[in-house]
């Protein structure tokens, strides 16, 4: 039950980007169209499948873990861990490929490509949500490495799960967040 | 004897358990050593912690206000300067709201008694608890430096434009408040969880105490809120160190959206501040006038009302801001709604005295203080969410004695008076009611001497933030510096003798008050695991006309029927939750 | 009453006062009776309720519809009132006349410029004409700043990346204060200007007269006028001590450390740039936060102000 309540509170924490999102959506929707057609759609999309994917691998996981299959939970806990690694990697070279084009956060933004003096705005929600994101998928990877060092100790059995239950859990609240981010910043254009 | 319930009955055999007076071992002496409170995760002794900590930073953002206060003698400089002035008064405010209110009654008292309360050994998840606590003291650690290594200077409200361009520690600070934040949700989710699933047997909803209540309609604001702060913070954050542009102006941002995603937060936080003191009054007034609580169902359903409410009406401290006038019609308009159950508390409170067996004590004293002062500021609530009127009286004096009013006349107080109530369960010892009582009659002098004026103030048009002022505000400037002091006098004396109670007081029975709530059914102090047994509840905490054996059923532990002594009583309880 | 109403409110100069004032009384008269009611109930109760020993019982009273009902809906009735009343006085003060004269009113750290239609500037003194209504259309060029004139019981912020208004027509003629009453960092007291409201011809000279100069002042005297009346004694003292800006006394002709480290000499050039371009030379110890006057002073009106500050010794 903590587990679940602690998800309503990382919802209202990411809430406040999503309205961010709005506000700006509604005074400058032409800017968003514009500047969103410089994201990746398809790497955006891989990383879409990629994080389904883990949240599938996560689900197998706890199940195995159910089942007392403890080297399936092992398993499927590396793949999901290789499958968020996977996602943080496309995430790297997506932000390294908008650097190179002066598109940064804030006050650092140089990029010309854009006929709009707002532009920046779009890319800063942009980084933020990605970026708070990101750290979410980072710190998910360290609660499963952890999880990977326990089970293989033999912490967990088809009596305690508890814990790769709950961080299951968080997971599919990250990849959640994630299948708004993604249409909302992709797909507009 | 029986007792029978609707739902869910099991049959179980109950024995009395009479709690032990001054008993050899309780929880503040059961293990010894620094690094046992160090590494506590006994709810008791992290309550107690949590206890010091709001208590230096009461004293410390006190101190500042008497300084503010000092300088506030003459309309010109005396021995601030104006950006000094600026750096106290914004420490004054995030201090006493941050490091002092928010964590205060829910992490101090509440963390103490909720448990007990409830019949439960500990929290949910008490090692969580711990970790709440250190994120607290991390918290308060990042502030403290801030504020050594140059200090805050934009108001506690830390509105952009002014804090993203101001030269002072704005990072450090909010970082700090930013990591506080978590302790105040990491706390909300423990206490929701134990409420839900830790209740002794046959504590129905019904048969919750109010405090209970009002620790639950608080924890599910904490939840919901402090995430919003948390994100508003950090976007502040970014705003200075990457110049984002969502509140800059000059990158195209708005300043007014920054208000937005403030007061979406800080006007629930007020709420965070209140319900939990709320829930302490309730407990006081029953007890001290041993009679059946008026309105239980009121009384409970209007804290999650208000808790809901509150979150809709953050616009109305933003009258003058520039938001549509549609938009300050709605907040006015919810407003007005959310003060309706509060008022019907104070009502159900003074109904509960009527015709009870009322008893002067100390907690009961700082009860009515609370009654006469919390009434005021809400009143002065009703003139301020009134449109046309608020917009003479934003940002004037006049706020400034209303938020003083409601949060040290209401919730210090009912702080006050938990203290003064639980002291006996939580120290084993008694305290001088001749000390208390002066300290008391000191407190509510200086509070009101000190800021009634404000409201003359305000209401004549004294801005607030003002390190001058005109010639004509002067008197009232300076009556209020004389009730600041008097109030400092009272609080040295209260830790004078609270002090004293520690180290010579008179030992505490474990029911010094007569209470039929299940945290006296135990020893004074605390066992340190609440309790011997499992404590088995048949009645509400009200249920004055039910004698005492009564309250203190339940099973031993380890034993499930079988017992030896001559005294069983056979009871019949929901057992939807065991421990 | 009208003492009470002296005394608790300032003056009620403009239309929309009496209105606000009338709303304010009457919740504090509701307010009182409760407070008094409830102040009594409690005072009474643990008088009459006193416990008289350990054996005393009491009923066991839970609830009583017909009362709860009670004290529901009347404070529900009256909190309706009050904010249907308070929802139309905001509504009037938000409509502003079709025939309200306008004034530009730009709020800068720490002080108030006023535009008129006739290209007029003042700073810190608004003047208004009385019995008409006047439109004030402001923005902040730094933070934001809150205008409010407690005498016609407006207040509005002031914003700056977007315009704000506020409209009052005063009664009466005569002085009343405004402060800025949103908190805009160091001098955000010192913040302060006056409104004087005319009558209409009285206005229409001081309008046609305000930007020009008074040929019978010497140019010390007028620099002295332009300092009181353009907001510099806000920041610039001329007894030596030190307030947001350097003090003018002994200024003129000395060395002047700049944050930089060089030096500079404090002669006309760099007093004429410090008005138009004050954060060019920042003295050492000092914060950029000085607003430009250019375009509110005439090079003649500069000279002036330097020929003052030469005779502050």
């Amino acid at each position: 039950m903590g587990m679940w309540i602690f998800l309503v509170t990382e919802i209202l924490f990411f809430g406040g980007l999503f309205a961010a999102y709005i506000v700006y959506r509604a005074w400058y929707p032409d800017l968003y169209v514009q500047a969103s057609t410089q994201l990746d759609t398809f790497w955006g999309a891989v990383n879409t499948a990629v994080l389904i994917g883990s949240s599938l691998t996560v689900a197998m996981a706890i199940r195995s873990a159910q089942l007392n299959q403890i080297k399936g939970l092992i398993i499927n806990l590396y793949i999901t861990i290789g499958l968020a690694f996977t996602f943080m990697v496309i995430k790297y070279f997506e932000y390294v490929h908008k650097f190179e084009k002066g598109i940064f956060p804030g006050q650092y933004y140089t990029y010309e490509g854009i006929a709009h003096e707002k532009a920046n705005i779009f890319f800063s929600i942009y980084y933020m949500m990605t970026g708070l994101h990101g750290l979410h998928v980072i710190i998910g990877i360290g609660l499963m490495i952890w999880l990977l060092v326990k089970a293989k100790k033999g912490a967990f059995s088809a009596e305690y799960y508890t814990p790769v239950e709950i961080t299951g859990l968080y997971w599919h609240l990250v990849d959640v967040i994630w299948i708004f981010l993604f249409p909302l910043l992709y797909l507009i254009d | 004897m029986s007792h029978m319930e609707t739902s869910a009955l099991k049959r179980l055999q109950v024995q009395r358990f009479k709690p032990e007076e001054n008993p050899e071992i309780h929880y503040l002496n059961s293990e010894r050593g620094l690094w046992s409170w160090l590494s506590t995760v006994d709810h008791k002794r992290i309550g107690l912690m949590y206890l010091a900590s709001i208590a230096i930073f009461f004293f410390i953002g006190g101190v500042l206000a008497l300084v503010l206060r000092t300088e506030l003698l003459s309309p010109a400089q005396s021995f601030l300067d104006a950006d000094v002035y600026n750096q106290v008064f914004t420490l004054h405010g995030a201090i006493m709201i941050f490091f002092f209110l928010v964590p205060s009654v829910p992490a101090a008292l509440g963390n103490f008694i909720l448990p007990i309360q409830l019949g439960a050994k500990d929290v949910a998840f008490p090692r969580l608890n711990l970790a709440s606590f250190y994120i607290y003291t991390i918290g308060t650690v990042f502030t403290l430096v801030a504020i050594i290594t140059g200090a805050v200077d934009t108001g506690w409200t830390f509105y952009t434009p002014y804090s993203t361009e101001t030269g002072t520690n704005v990072l450090l600070m909010t970082l700090g408040i930013f990591i506080l934040g978590f302790s105040s949700i990491l706390t909300g989710v423990n206490f929701i969880v134990t409420i839900h699933k830790m209740r002794a047997p046959g504590m129905t909803w019904s048969k919750l105490p109010l405090n209970v209540w009002s620790l639950y309609a608080t924890s599910i604001i904490q939840v919901l809120a402090t995430p919003v702060l948390a994100i508003t913070l950090l976007l502040l954050v970014m705003e200075r160190a990457l110049g984002i542009g969502i509140f800059d102006p000059a990158l195209g941002g708005d300043p007014v959206l920054f208000q937005h995603f403030f007061w979406f937060y800080s006007h629930p936080a007020v709420y965070i501040m209140i319900v939990p003191g709320f829930g302490v009054i309730s407990e006081v007034i029953s007890t001290f006038s041993r009679k059946h609580i008026f309105g239980y169902w009121a009384i409970a359903l209007s804290s999650l009302a208000i808790a809901f409410i509150g979150f809709l009406v953050w616009g109305h401290h933003m009258f003058t801001a520039g938001q549509s006038s549609l938009a300050s019609m709605v907040f006015s308009f919810l407003t007005f709604l959310v003060g309706i159950p509060t008022g019907i508390k104070i009502f159900n409170w003074l109904a509960t005295m009527y015709k009870g067996s009322i008893d002067l004590k100390a907690p009961m004293l700082y009860a009515m203080v609370f009654l006469f002062l919390f009434t005021i500021g809400g009143f002065t609530g009703i003139m301020l969410g009134a449109l046309s009127v608020d917009i003479h009286l934003h940002d004037t004096y006049f706020v400034v004695a209303h938020f003083h009013y409601v949060m040290m006349g209401g919730m210090v107080m009912a702080l006050l008076a938990g203290l003064h109530y639980w002291w006996p369960k939580m120290f084993g010892k008694m305290y001088s009611e001749v000390y208390a009582r002066i300290s008391c009659a000191l407190i509510f002098i200086g509070f009101n001497l000190a800021f009634l004026p404000q409201f003359v103030m305000g209401a004549q048009g004294m801005p607030r933030r003002y390190f001058n002022y005109i010639d004509q505000f002067q008197p009232f400037h300076q009556l209020s510096t004389m009730g600041a002091y008097i109030m400092g006098v009272g609080f040295v004396i209260m830790f004078f003798y609270l002090l004293h109670s520690l180290v010579r007081g008179e030992k505490a029975a474990s029911n010094p008050w007569g209470s039929r709530a299940l945290e006296w059914q135990t020893t004074s102090p605390a066992a340190p695991h609440n309790f011997e047994h499992t404590p088995v509840v048949i009645h509400g905490p009200y249920d004055y006309h039910k004698p005492m054996s009564e309250f203190q059923l339940g099973i031993a532990h380890g034993h499930h029927g079988e017992s030896h002594q001559p005294e069983t009583l056979e009871t019949v309880a929901e057992t939807g939750t065991r421990p | 009453m009208d003492k009470v109403l002296e005394f608790l409110l300032p003056p009620a100069k403009s239309t929309i006062a009496g209105q606000v004032d009338g709303l304010f009384i009457f919740i504090l008269a509701v307010s009182a009776v409760l407070l008094v009611g409830i102040s009594f109930a409690i005072i009474y109760f643990s008088w009459k309720y006193k416990r008289r020993s350990e054996q005393d019982t009491t009923p066991v009273i839970t609830h009583n519809t017909k009362l709860e009902v009670a004290w529901s809906v009347i404070p529900l009735i009256l909190v309706m009132i009050v904010f249907g009343w308070g929802f139309t006085g905001y509504m009037n003060m938000r409509t502003v006349p079709t025939d309200a004269y306008e004034i530009r009113v730009v709020g800068k750290s720490w002080l108030w410029e006023f535009h008129y239609e006739n290209g007029t500037v003042s700073v810190n003194e608004l003047h208004v004409p009385a019995n008409r209504p006047v439109n004030l259309v402001m923005s902040s060029n730094d933070v934001i700043h809150s205008f409010y004139i407690p005498d016609y019981r407006v207040k509005r912020d002031v914003l700056p990346n977007r315009y704000s208004n506020v409209w009052f027509e005063a009664m009466e003629t005569g002085e009343s204060v405004i402060f800025c009453t949103e908190y805009c960092g160091r001098a955000h007291s010192n913040m302060i200007a006056t409104v004087t409201a005319h009558s209409e011809s009285d206005f229409e000279n001081w309008l046609a007269t305000a930007n020009v100069i008074d040929e019978s002042l010497s140019p010390v005297e007028l620099g002295k006028e332009l300092i009181a009346k353009n907001g510099c004694n806000a920041c610039h003292s001329v007894d030596g001590s030190r307030m947001v800006g350097p003090s003018y006394k002994g200024s003129w002709m000395a060395e002047r450390e700049l944050e930089d480290g060089s030096v500079v000499t404090v002669d006309a050039n760099y007093l004429r740039e410090s008005i138009l371009e004050p954060n060019a030379k920042i003295g050492a110890g000092y914060d950029p936060v000085m607003p430009s006057y250019q375009g509110l002073l005439s090079d003649r009106e500069i000279d002036a102000i330097i020929e003052y500050i030469k005779t502050i010794d």
